[in-house]
């Protein structure tokens, strides 16, 4: 990382938020990595600490919040009923769980369902969001702090497939990237009472990808990607802050590693070097030898990881885009890879969880476990432990207390 | 009282009265035995509306109604009649938070109270929904029984399960060899359900027993349209330039088209699924536009929905107003994929429907296509009272 740059990768976006807490799709930094100590690298049944059921299908992973979990899912007719399920982290015992009907368009590709989006917190609330675009905050205990039906605000802003844009919180306002080809918007909502704080018209494409944060000096930077392009805007004011004209994926989202951003482009990768706050990054490499499939890339240190369609790990060089080795993996796979310590935790569709070694020359596959039912949704990692989550339960594999 | 969609003039003007009076009556019936704090806080709560109005002031309205107790919850669910979706939403949770804590402490809730709410058809259709799975939860055997009425339930969600509960009994005849008792299971379920996969499950079955399903006819696709094409479509600009169609409907007129003069001409649709099939009638092109338009007569004034189905891009008018349009291509296309609710004038009403197709040349984008039915808020086809294939229309699109 160059040192002379002030910008760091943020790693806590709420002032209420702990460390241990993985407060939004692919954790604290927005990456899918995680520092925790105490993570099984061994993941058997005897290592389970408990499993709950859920009520209803979800591809969103769930969120960790002190000794809570927070988990979105759809059920019903037409997937027309939204959940949000509050467990307690410690023994998997629901604490409470809060039920809304759909007030946009549930349609969705067969494979995707409504509870596609991850939710995220600020630590003191929680806010999800669903494929009908209808968007829900609480407090920890289940308390409804606002609700809001973007899909009936902006009738247009829905895919036939599904959208699963995951939310972001920073300094009281959430992120909502809600981009699609007939109407395409990105806005910033209030936190406390879920107003539009400001509303930002987006390329008219699909896009599922998630956008990221960056801490640049003080505020938080918000990074979006789409087909026609990344841009950064200021989270608090949704003012553009720069963007460029790159074709990018419009499926896996953004890998970072120091001042390193990891794009999916169509058929490869481009890495990104970020400049001083306000400028535009430069680009670094670009390679087609790596392809991300549905997962997002997944990046630590000097090393850049991506899943293809067809399940083979590949792990390339960040600083050079250079592949170090490939690994062929039980696929497919739609979860983003999750990094704890050396190792890389890869789920597929059919519910196999295999850990990667990665201080291995070539890699290798430590271990793996079968959980039985079909899991699309990215691990979560909190208090020494992994979350995985199915369209029927929830488990937490690891320590059971915190 | 349980009131079936396909209920009289009389029946109907009856329960818009008692809806009415439902609406009209809410504040002293839900607060009836509550105190002030508690109207005041469904009335903050009926506020909210759109782009978050109101939230600020709800949320603390909805801690006063999620501390209250079980003897609260049928009020909260009175206070959902009438009430927006966003405003119901808020009930609901409020109802979940009362509920989850009631049962959380080992205390029951008021199940026979909650039972004559559901039975009382009058009341807002997820509101039934909500105390009848409540109610499941305390007293199974009974909700159970009550299901078994709910077959033609204006609640949608009630009326499935009740669906699903003959679905399963008829499969249960289907795997003893009871053929018979199958089919009259079948076909009782399939009278009933407005549920797309239901009745495609219910279809099938049917099929298998000998009986095919006139798909056609039971969901009430319409099938008498003139179509007119091909327009341009190139760059995908088709979709917002408003071709002759757009500005006036004139059957005999003849005008320019993509690349020759086009003019209007008859479409029967022949597809099961009331498919109208713009490549059947012009050929697999790409980058271009079609109009079809047809004249539905309705015997009154009514509320209805416009249902479509496509995977392609599209506008609607019905009477010359644009009622929705939505620029997206190949995504997906299923019955019912969008509702458009509308308002039917007494006799002959336009419709014109305009589909695009884009560039692309892959298999998955080869369809140009659409279905659309009448029908009311809860599925039932509406039939058109009558078909004037070559009227000219007096309404133009604007």
């Amino acid at each position: 990382m160059n040192p002379s740059l002030f910008i760091a990768l943020i790693l806590l976006t709420g002032p209420s938020l702990r460390a241990a807490d993985w407060p939004q799709f692919r954790g604290p930094s927005c990456n899918g990595v995680s520092d925790e100590a105490g993570v099984p690298a061994t993941l058997d049944t005897n290592k389970l600490a408990w499993k709950a059921d859920l009520p209803g299908r979800g591809l969103s992973s769930p969120i960790i919040i002190g000794d809570r979990v927070f988990v979105t899912c759809c059920s019903g007719p037409k997937e027309q009923t939204l959940h949000v399920v509050c467990f307690r982290a410690s023994d998997g015992a629901k604490l409470w769980e809060r039920r809304f009907w759909a007030t946009g368009r549930t349609v969705c590709q067969s494979k995707t369902c409504v509870a596609a989006p991850t939710p995220a917190s600020d630590g003191k609330y929680i806010v999800a969001i669903f494929s009908s675009n209808d968007a829900v905050c609480l407090d920890m205990d289940g308390n409804l702090i606002w609700y809001r039906g973007l899909g009936r605000d902006y009738p247009n802003a829905s895919n036939s497939l599904g959208m699963a844009s995951s939310l972001l919180i920073s300094d009281g306002v959430v992120v909502a990237e809600v981009e699609s080809e007939s109407d395409s918007f990105t806005a910033g909502l209030d936190l406390a009472t879920g107003v539009n704080r400001w509303k930002l018209d987006r390329p008219r494409k699909s896009n599922w990808t998630s956008p990221i944060l960056l801490k640049t000096g003080v505020k938080d930077d918000a990074v979006l990607l789409s087909t026609m392009g990344a841009a950064a805007i200021d989270a608090a004011t949704g003012k553009l802050l720069w963007a460029d004209t790159n074709a990018y994926s419009a499926i896996p989202s953004i890998a970072t590693s120091g001042d390193l951003l990891f794009v999916p482009i169509r058929h490869g990768m481009m890495a990104l070097q970020l400049g001083l706050p306000g400028e535009q990054p430069r680009q670094l490499w670009q390679t087609l030898q790596l392809h991300a499939g549905t997962a997002s890339p997944v990046a630590v240190g000097e090393k850049v990881f991506v899943l293809n369609d067809t399940g083979v790990l590949s792990c390339a060089a960040a600083a050079t885009g250079e592949r170090l080795w490939q690994l062929r993996l039980k696929g497919p796979f739609s979860a983003t890879p999750i990094i704890v310590g050396h190792f890389v935790y890869c789920v597929n569709e059919s519910g196999v969880a295999q850990v990667v070694d990665f201080s291995k020359p070539e890699g290798q596959v430590a271990n793996e476990l079968e959980l039985g039912e079909t899991i699309l949704s990215t691990p979560s990692i909190s208090g020494g432990a992994i979350y995985f989550r199915s369209d029927a339960h929830l488990w937490k594999f690891g320590k059971t207390s915190g | 009282m349980c009131l079936s969609p396909n209920q009289s003039p009389a029946a109907r003007l009856l329960r818009t009265l008692a809806v009415m009076l439902i609406v009209l009556g809410w504040g002293d019936a839900a607060s009836a035995s509550q105190p002030p704090e508690f109207a005041d806080a469904v009335r903050a709560i009926r506020a909210v509306g759109p782009e978050g109005r109101g939230n600020a002031d709800a949320t603390e309205a909805w801690r006063v109604l999620a501390a209250g107790d079980a003897t609260n919850l049928t009020a909260v669910l009175e206070a959902m009649d009438g009430a927006n979706d966003f405003a119901v939403n808020w009930l609901r949770a409020a109802f979940d938070s009362i509920v989850g804590r009631t049962l959380d402490a080992g205390r029951s809730a008021p199940v026979a109270d909650l039972g004559l709410f559901v039975l009382d058809t009058r009341h807002n259709p997820r509101a039934r929904r909500l105390g009848f799975d409540l109610m499941a939860r305390l007293d199974a055997a009974t909700a159970n029984k009550l299901l078994a009425g709910m077959l033609n339930d204006p609640a949608l969600e009630l009326r499935c399960d009740a669906v699903q509960k003959v679905i399963d009994q008829a499969d249960q005849s289907l795997s003893s060899s009871n053929a018979a008792g199958a089919t009259l299971l079948y076909q009782q379920a399939l009278n009933a359900s407005r549920d797309v996969d239901q009745i495609d499950h219910i279809s099938k079955k049917l099929e298998g027993l000998g009986r095919p399903v006139d798909s056609l006819k039971l969901f009430g696709f319409l099938t008498q349209w003139r179509i007119i094409a091909p327009f341009d479509n190139t760059g995908k600009k088709g979709f917002d330039t408003a071709f002759p169609p757009e500005q006036q409907i004139d059957f005999a007129q003849e005008c320019d088209g993509k690349t020759n003069k086009v003019k209007w001409r008859d479409y029967v649709v022949s597809d099961k699924f009331g498919k109208v099939d713009m490549n059947d009638a012009y050929g697999k092109l790409k980058e271009v536009t079609a109009y079809a338009a047809t004249e539905f007569v309705s015997d009154r004034d009514q509320s209805v929905e416009l249902r479509l189905g496509t995977g392609n891009s599209w506008k609607v008018w019905l009477n010359g107003k644009l009622l929705f349009g939505r620029d997206e291509y190949h995504y997906d296309s299923e019955i019912d994929q969008y509702s458009m609710p509308a308002q039917l004038q007494r006799g002959p009403n336009t419709i014109l429907v305009k589909i695009c197709q884009n560039e692309l040349k892959e298999d998955w984008t080869v369809d140009w296509d659409f279905q659309l039915r009448v029908t009311d808020s809860l599925g039932d086809p509406i039939p058109s009272a009558a078909i004037a294939k070559a009227a000219t229309p007096a309404t133009n699109p604007q």
